[in-house]
This record gives structure tokens, C-alpha cells and sequence, in this order.
């Protein structure tokens, strides 16, 4: 499909620690279409921001890309080299992080910043850098962009320095943005003017956007599809309403149940019982067994992915079949 | 700024309370202000003159006003001004103290670097190991082995005193001449090694800080080359602790001169302090301890305000 | 380790044991240890191992003088190191220098660390306006360069070697006052000492028999890299003629004596004294080196 601008295929990233094999990331795969939106969620720990460097190629030691492959429109990223990976990224793959002010680097100027993204990719004298990047600004809707290019990071508030940050990263106007946890940070009422911005963009530019967040609400507003995630593994993915709705992995059901706003006032809060396994020493088999109401012994078999409704992608052996009845 | 103006002429107070008390309480005043080889008549003429007879604040009295027209006494050996003394020998040990933090910032911050972003390779840890006894051998020895090496040995250097100078601003410099500057190259080196190693730790220690910090990520994750990152990004982040220290290190170079000007026969101030004690010349002690505390000063504050103009969280704060 | 005490004499010896343990990870660090003990006993023992007393004026012959290392003397003994411009043998001066350097930079060193330890204390305890002055006359006693300080204070009194530990006593009871202070404060906050307060224990007790156990690792750290500054600090001011007497001379004085024998090649006057006082140095900084990062709690994996 040339509509195809990400595809992951069984992408495993593993941190070899002194303490042992940490797999941040175990066997995903998915897709994110042109224009289109995925949120990528999970709690902390779930392995939701590793995947998000691994595709920007930005994984650290002790930790490495092991297995799978990220077709970037067509090109393996894994095996492309250091140079050719810089080439692309802040180009054609741009990353937004969760804390502006530790993202931008407190002692350089914002215009410094952002000429020097502009000049990484593109031969234009200082001058049209300079110009390009007051555009961008002015698109991110920062009132008076001159000013602000002359001042520094701290000089502005967390929802101005997310939006340089997206400014920054739409330079190139490139196919695909990773956000990670970019509103997090943010007051509600800037993370959903932020939201919006994004969103507007996105479908402008016709950028790719993979969300990377543990709020579910923001996920409604924003994405088309959604993947969740839970110790290192992708358990569902569908369309956005479809896995909300109806989820069909006993997680993804957990995890909707216990948003505070779902519940009714007065009763007690639903949790899932017990805590996400360490990722130094999973069990065999499904791992979310432990805490699952459904587990039984198959569960001890790493569950395969399987398709039971059409557009939806799952790894349970007892999924919630009777929400989609 | 202010305050910290208030506080400097505090501590040249405090210095010259010190000092008075040192000189006229501490010891006996006549011995130590009046040449020992003055005979009765002369001492008691010099007492009187000194002002000696008179109760101890009235002395200090004279002192600080004769402090604050410049008139610290005489040398008893040379029978000069002290404070004049000094100053003709200042601008040797400067350019001594300053040249050495030209080396330390030189060699130490490039040495700092590799260290810091290769720290496993054989050059990292053979350079780490350097820093270690850079700053706990014992400096003095160092220059004599110095001396011995590249002096009496090779005889590629010379191996004591000042060389040629030139004149520049009506004063005498040695890195004007070439045969100074082989003159200057090894007193500098050896004043500078325990500044080498603290800049490089310093360099090291910030680089190993900075590299795992988010906005490294992101400079990277912009597509930016690997050298524009720590060139620019990472190390205009160190220099502003490095700058801090290296400046408050100027005041310790410049008194630690006080040993390599003894070891290298180097006419500057410390070479004078030194025999000064020795031959108990207590005006020019007086006057060396005056004009190091003022240098001090003077060099703490220009620090202070270097740092404002470097940092732009702080210079701004102070604007708004 | 206090609690160790507590739990009584079999528990004692495991954060010991522990701490043992972990300094031998590293073998310069071991070797370092061994070089210190060495280094002492030779200090403590020299009048019996060295194989002349270099200050009995009887046993020197200045025919003897400026011998290079491995000639004999005229009396029988091997100049291993050779001999100084007296005829003394290099390798008794230097084991007779290594009593009065360590002797004086152990020395002031615990002097210092008894005063400052004391001052950081009373600081962290009092509080308020008590802690602000003696803090601000320890930042203004450390901002002062060590060398400056004992000049000053040795032009003033004169040389001795009385005077020279005075002098470095002066020089290092802040860093002492400041490390025992942060030491205190941190332990202040410990529950140990919530619920020893809690018991009403009398506040002398709390700080000597709960409080101070605890404080010692980072002072003794301090203490190991003092010592090694003090040492160091010495031998400056003996080579520059304002330390000990030429009665009892360190190592730095036995430096100094060679200096002007450098220029004619007589190198050894000079060399084997400073490698001995390098070795020293170099030895008691790894060993405190190793022990703080053992002690250091925040580089624990």
C-alpha cells in the first residue's frame, strides 16, 4: 500500500543490563497510514516511549534493536546506517518529547535551534533559515514569532515551549512525528489547544502521527486507531471507537474501567488487581495472566496474534468476544 | 552587586585588621618593624617615628590610612617602598598565573572531552589516571624533575630565571620574546598541572552529565551532526561551571606561584614573599598579604559578573 | 554501624566485613593499602631498620659526601641510595624523613579533624545564627588558597615545626567543620534519631553514642585525603625553608637540601626523597579515593 508510511513487524528492543535482559520491547507490530493518527498506550513501563526511539533509531546503550523490521515507506530502518538514519530524522521522521524544558537546550537561543534543524537538512543561507522558522512559529500559533526567536526556553511557559518544540519538528513538514507524552506535562486546558493544533496539522500536512500516551482520554479526542501495550507487547490494536467501545482484551477493558470520568460519582474507583510485572523476569506465556480474571492454563502459551473481528488485531486466548456479539 | 561590594571592602578590612595584628601584637613590633641592625639611638628614633609609643588603635589608625595612600612601609633590604616592590614584581608572576590558565583551559578542556565521550578506550582512562596524580604530586618536586629532564638532561630549556622581556604598555613581558617564552614554558606548565587535572575532571565529569540529557536526545532526534552536539550543545552547557571555577582558581595560582617562582627562580612576587620571610623583611610581607587579598577580591567579583553575562537563566533574571 | 552495636558483638562485624569486602574490588586500591601500611611501619621502626642514624654526627664522614646510589662508605655500609653533601645515606634520611612527614601530617590532620569536627557539630545543632556565622567563617577560611594561609601564619610565628602543624591545623579544620556539619544534617533527619529523641535520651548522648557513629565514613574519607594535603602541604613549605628545622627534617626539607646539587647532575639527593613522598601521597589518596566511593551511597548500583 503506498498509503503505508510506518510499518513495524515484530520489533523487539532488549536492554542487556548488569541485572539481567530487560525486553522493553517484545514482538510488535503495527501500521500507521498516511494523515492517519495512532495512539500508542500503556502505563509507565509498558515499553510505549522505547518503541518510539527504536523508530527514530535513538535507543541507547545497554539497550539495542534485536529482531524485527520498521518499514519507513518501503526503506528497513534497521538497517540503514548511523548517517543515513540522521539524514531522515528532524527530515522526514521528527520526534516531540514530553519535557519541553529539559528538550530545549536552556543556554542557546530559540532561533539557534531552529536554524541549526533547518541548515541539518537543507543548504539555505541563515537568512531563509531565520524565515522558515518564524513561519513555523507563527503556524504553531506563537504570537510576535521575532521576538520569541531572540529569546531562550526559560523565557516562555510549558504550553509556548511544546508548541516550539512542534514547531521544530514540523520544519521539514516531515511524514511521520513520533509524540511522546507531549501534553503530559501540560495543563488540561493548553493540552487540548495543543491537541488541536496537532490535529489540524496533521491532516493538513498529511503527517503520519503515532500518539505515545497512558491518558485515554486524550486517545479518544485524537486517533484514528489505537494499540495498546502492556510489558513490552502490543495486546490490541483496532480503530479508535471499535477498542474504546468494545474491548475485546481483558487489559484494554481494565485499563477503560479504570479511567476516573467512566466511573459513576460515589462508587469505588475499579482497578486491576496486582502490578505490572517486572520486566527482567517474565513468566512464559501471556503477561498479563497473573492479574487477568480470564487467565487459565492455555494462557501459559504466548498467545499468537489473531484476528477475531475484522480491522482488529489481538493477543488473548479468551478474548472479550461477547462485547463485539 | 552592591552587597557584594559592601562584602569586599569588608574582607580587606577584616585582612588589614589581620595583618595589623599580626605584625604589632603577635611578636614584638620593634624587632619586627625596625631593621635589626639598628643601633639604640636609631631605634628610638624609629619608634617614635613609627609610632609605636602610641596605644594600639592609634596605631592601627596610622596603618589604615598609610595603607589606603599606598604607603605600606619600606624594605629593610632593599630600603624601596614595599608596595612599590610588589608591584614592579606583579606583572611577572601574572603572566605566569595567567599563562597557566591558558594551559589548564588548552590542555584540559580538549583532554576533558575525550575523556568524557570515549571513557572506556585506552586514551580515556590513561588520561583519568593522569588527572589523579596531576593534582596529588607534590608540585615542587614536579618542577625539579622538570628541570632535571628538560634542563640538565636534554637541555632543551633553560632551567631558572626570567629571560628576555619586552616592553609593552610600559611594562616588562616575557611571552613578547622568544627566548621568554622558552624561559616561561616550564614555571607555567608546572603552576598549571593542578589546574590541568581539575579542568579536566571538570570537563569530563560535565560531559558524562550532559550526553544521557534529554535535550542531547532531542538535538539528536533534530538530525543534528554528532560534532555540533557536544561542540555546541553539550559544551556551551559545561563552560559555565568550567569559567566559574577556573576564574576562583586564578586567586590559587596566583598565590601557588609563591613555590613554582621558588623552584624556578622566577622574579615575580612570590619569589620576594618567600625570601621577604626569610630574612624577616616584615614591610614587604605586609604588602605582598595587601595586594594578593585585593587581587582576590578584584578577581572574585569579575568572576561573579562573568558569570551572569555567560548564564542567560541568571542575566535575564537580574534584567527583569 | 551503630545499629550493628545495638544488635550486638556477632552482628558487628558484617557492615565492617561488608565494606572490607568491597574496597578489595579493586586491586590498585588493595595494593594502595598495603603501600600504606608499609610506608608507616617503615616510619615507626626506622631507628631499627634504617642501616645508619643519620643525625648521630658520629657515624657521618663528609668524605662520604654526594655519593651516587650503590657506592660504600667508607665504613662498610652500601649507600643504596647514595649519599647527601654530609655523608648521610639517603635511604636511612628518607626513613627518618618519613617519621616527621607522616608525624606531621597525621597529626595536624586529627587535630584538625577533633576542632573542626567538633565546630561542624555545634553548627548543625544549634541552627540558626550560631550555624550562619560559623559557616560563613569556614566558606571564608576555605576561600582562601591553603598555601596563602599557612604563609601568613608562619610569617607571623616564625618556623618550628610547632608552628607548622599550627598552621595546618588552621588550614584544614573547615573542610572537617563542613563535612561533619552535612554529615550531621543528614543524620538528623534519620528516624534512628527520631525515635532516640522520642526516648528523651540527654542531647549529649544522642550526638556521641547514635549520632556520631554514623557521621564518621564521610569524615574519615576526608580525613584519609587531608592527611595526604597536610602531607603535601609540609613538604612545600619544608622546601621552601619555612617548615620543620633542619634538626628534623621531612622529606620536603631532604628535597630542598638536594635542590642546588640538581644542576651538576647529582640527581639523587633530590629524586628518592620526592618518590618516597610521591609514593606516600599517591597512596593515601587512592586508598581514600577507594573507600569513598565505597562509602558513597549514591554510586551504588
Amino acid at each position: 500500500m503506498s498509503d503505508l508510511t510506518l510499518d513495524v513487524q515484530g520489533l523487539s528492543t532488549h536492554f542487556f543490563t548488569r541485572a539481567g535482559v530487560v525486553k522493553a520491547v517484545d514482538d510488535i507490530s503495527f501500521q500507521v497510514s498516511r494523515g492517519r493518527v495512532l495512539g500508542l498506550v500503556g502505563e509507565s513501563g509498558s515499553g510505549k516511549s522505547v518503541t518510539g526511539f527504536s523508530v527514530i533509531g535513538l535507543v541507547d546503550a545497554p539497550g539495542r534493536i534485536t529482531a524485527g523490521r520498521i518499514l519507513f515507506q518501503g526503506t528497513d530502518l534497521t538497517k540503514l546506517d548511523e548517517r543515513a538514519l540522521r539524514d531522515l530524522r528532524g527530515n522526514r521522521i521528527a520526534m516531540i518529547f514530553q519535557d519541553p524544558m529539559m528538550t530545549l537546550n536552556p543556554v542557546l537561543r530559540i532561533d539557534t535551534q531552529m536554524i541549526e534543524t533547518v541548515q541539518a537538512h537543507d543548504n539555505v543561507s541563515r537568512e531563509t533559515a531565520r524565515q522558515r522558522s518564524r513561519d513555523a512559529l507563527g503556524m504553531v500559533g506563537i504570537p510576535s514569532p521575532e521576538e520569541r526567536l531572540n529569546a531562550y526556553p526559560h523565557q516562555f511557559s510549558g504550553g509556548m515551549r511544546q508548541r516550539v518544540a512542534i514547531a521544530i519538528a514540523l520544519l521539514h513538514r516531515p511524514d511521520l512525528i513520533i509524540a511522546d507524552e507531549p501534553t503530559t506535562a501540560l495543563d488540561v486546558t493548553i493540552q487540548a489547544q495543543i491537541l488541536a493544533e496537532v490535529q489540524k496539522l496533521a491532516r493538513e500536512v498529511g503527517t503520519a502521527l503515532i500518539w505515545i500516551t497512558h491518558d485515554l482520554s486524550v486517545i479518544a479526542g485524537l486517533a484514528d486507531d489505537i494499540a495498546v501495550m502492556y510489558a513490552g507487547r502490543i495486546v490490541e490494536t483496532g480503530a479508535v471507537e471499535e477498542v474504546l467501545d468494545r474491548p475485546l482484551h481483558p487489559y484494554t477493558h481494565g485499563l477503560i474501567g479504570s479511567v476516573p470520568s467512566r466511573n459513576a460519582r460515589g462508587s469505588r474507583l475499579r482497578q486491576i488487581p496486582g502490578m505490572t510485572p517486572s520486566l527482567l523476569n517474565l513468566p512464559p506465556g501471556c503477561a498479563f495472566r497473573s492479574r487477568c480474571p480470564r487467565a487459565d492454563a492455555a494462557c501459559e502459551q504466548d498467545p499468537p496474534d489473531t484476528h477475531p473481528v475484522a480491522g482488529r488485531t489481538l493477543r488473548c486466548f479468551h478474548p472479550q468476544l461477547e462485547m463485539v456479539a | 552587586m552592591l552587597r557584594r561590594l559592601i562584602q569586599a571592602v569588608f574582607v580587606m578590612l577584616a585582612m588589614t585588621v589581620i595583618v595589623f595584628i599580626g605584625v604589632n601584637v603577635i611578636g614584638d613590633p620593634v624587632e619586627i618593624l625596625i631593621s635589626p641592625e639598628a643601633d639604640q639611638a636609631e631605634r628610638a628614633r624609629a619608634v617614635a617615628a613609627l609610632g609605636l609609643d602610641k596605644p594600639l588603635w592609634e596605631q592601627y589608625w596610622r596603618f589604615l590610612l598609610g595603607a589606603l595612600q599606598g604607603d605600606l612601609g619600606r624594605s629593610f633590604v632593599f630600603n624601596e617602598p614595599a608596595l612599590k616592590l610588589i608591584a614592579q614584581r606583579m606583572p611577572a608572576t601574572l603572566e605566569l598565573a595567567l599563562t597557566a590558565v591558558l594551559l589548564s583551559v588548552v590542555i584540559g578542556i580538549p583532554a576533558g572531552l575525550y575523556a568524557g565521550l570515549k571513557p572506556d578506550s585506552i586514551g580515556g582512562r590513561m588520561v583519568m589516571g593522569l588527572s589523579i596524580m596531576g593534582f596529588s604530586l607534590p608540585t615542587f618536586w614536579i618542577g625539579l624533575m622538570l628541570i632535571m629532564v628538560f634542563a640538565v638532561q636534554l637541555g632543551w630549556l633553560p632551567s631558572t630565571g626570567r629571560g628576555q622581556t619586552a616592553e609593552l604598555f610600559g611594562v616588562q613581558w616575557s611571552f613578547l620574546t622568544r627566548d621568554g617564552l622558552a624561559h616561561m614554558a616550564m614555571p607555567a606548565f608546572n603552576l598549571a598541572l593542578g589546574n590541568i587535572a581539575l579542568v579536566l575532571r571538570l570537563t569530563r565529569a560535565g560531559v558524562r552529565e550532559n550526553l544521557p540529557m534529554d535535550y542531547v536526545k532531542f538535538a539528536r532526534a533534530k538530525g543534528i551532526s554528532p560534532r555540533r552536539v557536544v561542540f555546541v550543545h553539550v559544551l556551551k552547557n559545561i563552560m559555565i561551571p568550567i569559567v566559574t571555577v577556573v576564574g576562583l582558581e586564578i586567586g590559587g595560582l596566583i598565590a601557588f606561584a609563591v613555590v613554582t617562582e621558588s623552584v624556578f627562580a622566577w622574579p615575580g612576587m612570590g619569589k620576594l614573599i618567600i625570601d621577604s620571610i626569610n630574612v624577616l623583611d616584615r614591610p614587604v610581607i605586609v604588602a605582598y598579604l595587601m595586594m594578593i587579598v585585593l587581587l582576590f577580591i578584584v578577581i572574585n567579583l569579575i568572576v561573579d559578573l562573568l558569570y551572569t553575562v555567560l548564564d542567560p537563566r541568571v542575566r535575564l533574571e537580574n534584567k527583569e | 554501624m551503630s545499629a550493628a552495636e545495638a544488635a550486638g558483638p556477632a552482628k558487628q562485624e558484617t557492615p565492617f566485613r561488608r565494606f572490607m569486602s568491597e574496597y578489595a574490588e579493586s586491586p590498585v586500591a588493595v595494593a594502595s593499602l598495603i603501600a600504606v601500611v608499609l610506608i608507616v611501619g617503615i616510619a615507626l621502626f626506622a631507628p631499627w631498620i634504617s642501616p645508619q642514624n643519620p643525625y648521630d654526627l658520629a657515624q657521618l664522614d663528609i668524605m662520604d659526601g654526594r655519593q651516587a646510589p650503590g657506592t660504600k662508605s667508607l665504613e662498610g655500609i652500601t649507600f643504596w641510595l647514595g649519599s647527601d653533601d654530609q655523608g648521610r645515606d639517603m635511604l636511612s634520611g628518607i626513613m627518618y624523613g618519613l617519621r616527621i612527614s607522616l608525624g606531621v601530617g597525621v597529626g595536624s590532620a586529627l587535630i584538625a579533624c577533633l576542632i573542626g569536627t567538633a565546630i561542624g557539630l555545634i553548627a548543625a545543632f544549634a541552627g540558626g545564627k550560631v550555624d550562619g556565622g560559623l559557616m560563613r567563617l569556614v566558606d571564608l577560611q576555605l576561600s582562601f588558597p591553603s598555601i596563602l594561609v599557612a604563609l601568613m601564619i608562619l610569617a607571623f610565628l616564625g618556623k618550628g615545626v610547632m608552628n607548622v602543624m599550627l598552621a595546618l591545623v588552621i588550614v584544614e579544620w573547615a573542610r572537617f567543620a563542613r563535612t561533619a556539619r552535612s554529615a550531621a544534617l543528614v543524620e538528623a533527619r534519620r528516624e534512628y534519631m527520631e525515635a532516640a529523641r522520642c526516648l528523651a535520651l540527654p542531647k549529649w548522648r544522642l550526638v556521641f553514642r547514635h549520632m556520631l557513629p554514623n557521621c564518621m565514613p564521610p569524615i574519615i574519607v576526608i580525613g584519609t585525603i587531608l592527611v595526604a594535603r597536610a602531607i603535601t602541604l609540609e613538604a612545600t613549605l619544608s622546601f621552601l625553608g619555612l617548615g620543620v628545622p633542619i634538626t628534623e627534617p621531612s622529606l620536603g626539607l631532604l628535597i630542598a637540601n638536594g635542590y642546588q646539587y640538581m644542576l651538576s647532575g647529582k640527581y639523587w639527593i633530590s629524586f628518592y626523597p620526592g618518590i618516597a613522598l610521591l609514593v606516600t601521597i599517591m597512596a593515601i589518596n587512592l586508598v581514600g579515593d577507594q573507600m569513598r566511593d565505597v562509602l558513597n551511597p549514591r554510586l551504588k548500583k
